[in-house]
């Protein structure tokens, strides 16, 4: 017992992934200036902010479907990204990337479900064909996963037969289904309506609950509120605050956090 | 002539149009995939290239490519193609065959890249975020949703192609439309125009039906 407590508190204190000094232009526009992110195991980090303060980016860079202009990226013991003195940025080689990948996993907006199969072959077709994994286990896995995200009769559906609260729960399916340490989600329910919001959220906060380690731009401030350990308030491509979310949601100490909160509270 | 006999005549002529459609649609439908790959390679001057050839092959009629590519190695570089031949088949028909499948390539290569273009980004971050290989992302995910998208336009230029093949007579290609000329002129009879109309009529109700059929196959997604 001792010894699985033990193991448990280690665990809280692995890096997940580590962040620093994140800078990215797109041309002239600077939309991120000096980022500091660091995401430990087990952690739910959600990220608010005005549409265009970088939110997104800041995502795209951890997942490298955006190369930085400078900083450092870490997953776990494995250096991505570094800068040199010099200025240059350097990638990890090919192969090592490859390896770095298969810690993250990214859920989008919109989905993106593979629109020619079906909801069990897009949950199995990674961990067979990037995993090279065995057939039975992995369909084992993905039927289990389905469950959970309460889609065991869909398995043999197709995406565009699916609502898009369903489509999106594939999508984290999918995602789950590669075992990654670390899941970011980029505005999950911004495509869904209020109800089908909610079936969405309810998940995400069952795989917080698990320990799932997070990292979830949204702009359903009261789920942020609920489920995250720290909330980090972005704009203009700075981190302005971040903390408990008691304390940035309750009593932000940041005027234009405060601004923004009110804004946002108007509008609903 | 009777009837049954010109029948029998132009029948030939209907299996060496049905040949030509099939050889030239086997070559281009997989060489437009190579002309698409060129035309998007990273190596400019291949890219240039495959462009050129492209606007050449849609901008000049196909009648006068294919005299060019029959009468161009003898007049160019003096050539004695008559005597030519590759397992049997004459340079007459070689050179028909290199002036369908270039020609044809070249649409399907423009309907190919309308496809691929049209395909939403975040299908490739999706498979990049998976850790999918370029060539799996390609074959497994992009290229059967291209298929489906560009099946219509496909359809359009293969039911042209059935027409077009009539443009083989410029080089005594005896197919059904060159047997008919020949036919109507020796007989002085207009019914082997009638007979040839009937015949590329139910090819491409056919091939309407069978491009049909393949759409359907692939209607269980959207
Ligand atoms: N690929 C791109 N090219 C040029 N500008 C971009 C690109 N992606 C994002 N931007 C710009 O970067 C800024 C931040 O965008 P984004 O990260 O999407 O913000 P958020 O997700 O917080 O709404 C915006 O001004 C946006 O227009
Ligand atoms: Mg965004």
């Amino acid at each position: 017992m001792a010894n699985t407590n033990m193991e448990i508190e280690n665990n809280q204190d692995k890096i997940v992934l580590k962040m620093e000094n994140i800078h990215k232009r797109f041309g002239h526009l600077e939309v991120l200036e000096g980022i500091d992110l660091t995401v430990k195991h087990g952690e739910v980090i959600s990220i608010i902010g005005p549409s265009g303060s970088g939110k997104s980016t800041l995502l795209r860079c951890a997942t490298f479907l955006e190369s930085i202009d400078k900083g450092e990226i870490v997953y776990l013991d494995k250096k991505a990204v570094t800068t040199s003195n010099s200025g240059k940025v350097i990638y990890s080689p090919k192969a090592e990337m490859k390896e770095i990948k298969q810690y993250f996993g990214l859920v989008f907006q919109q989905f993106n479900l593979f629109p020619h199969w079906s909801v069990l072959q897009n949950v199995m077709d990674a961990p067979l064909k990037v995993l090279k994994r065995d057939k039975k286990e992995v369909e084992a896995e993905a039927r289990v996963l389905l469950e959970r995200m309460g889609l065991a009769d869909k398995a043999d559906s197709y995406p565009c037969n699916l609502s898009g609260g369903q489509q999106q729960r594939v999508a984290i399916a999918r995602a789950l289904a590669m075992k990654p340490e670390i899941l970011f989600f980029d505005e999950p329910t911004s495509a869904l309506d209020p109800e089908l919001t909610i079936e969405v959220l309810k998940i995400i906060r069952k795989l917080a609950e698990e320990k799932m380690t997070m990292v979830i731009v949204t702009h359903e401030m009261s789920f942020a509120r609920a489920v995250s350990n720290r909330v980090i308030f972005m704009d203009g491509g700075f981190i302005v605050e971040q903390g408990d979310p008691e304390q940035v949601f309750g009593n932000p100490s940041r005027d234009r956090t405060k601004q923004f909160l009110k804004s946002y509270s108007e509008q609903a | 002539m009777t009837f049954p006999t010109m029948l029998m005549t132009m029948a030939s002529g209907m299996l060496r149009t049905i040949l030509l459609f099939i050889l030239t649609l086997l070559g281009s439908i997989p060489f437009g995939m190579l002309v698409v790959a060129c035309k998007k390679s990273k190596f400019k001057p291949l890219a240039w290239l495959t462009e050129i050839y492209i606007a050449i092959m849609r901008g000049t009629p196909l009648m006068l490519q294919l005299l060019v590519w029959y009468f161009g190695p003898a007049y160019l570089f003096g050539w004695k193609v008559g005597k030519f031949s590759i397992f049997g088949l004459e340079y007459r028909f070689i050179a028909l065959l290199i002036g369908f499948v270039l020609n044809y390539a070249a649409y399907f290569a423009e309907i190919y890249r309308s496809g691929i273009d049209s395909m939403p980004v975040g299908q490739y971050e999706a498979a990049e975020i998976l850790g999918y290989s370029k060539p799996q992302t390609f074959f497994g995910i992009i290229l059967p949703q291209v298929v489906k998208r560009v099946l219509p336009a496909v359809t359009n230029e293969v039911i042209t192609l059935v027409k077009d093949t009539s443009l083989a007579s410029i080089l005594t290609y005896e197919e059904v439309f060159s047997l008919a000329k020949q036919i109507s002129a020796s007989q002085t009879s207009f019914l082997p125009f009638v007979v040839a109309g009937v015949f590329y009529f139910i090819a491409n109700y056919v091939v309407a039906w069978i491009m049909k059929a393949l759409e359907k196959s692939m209607q269980y997604y959207k």
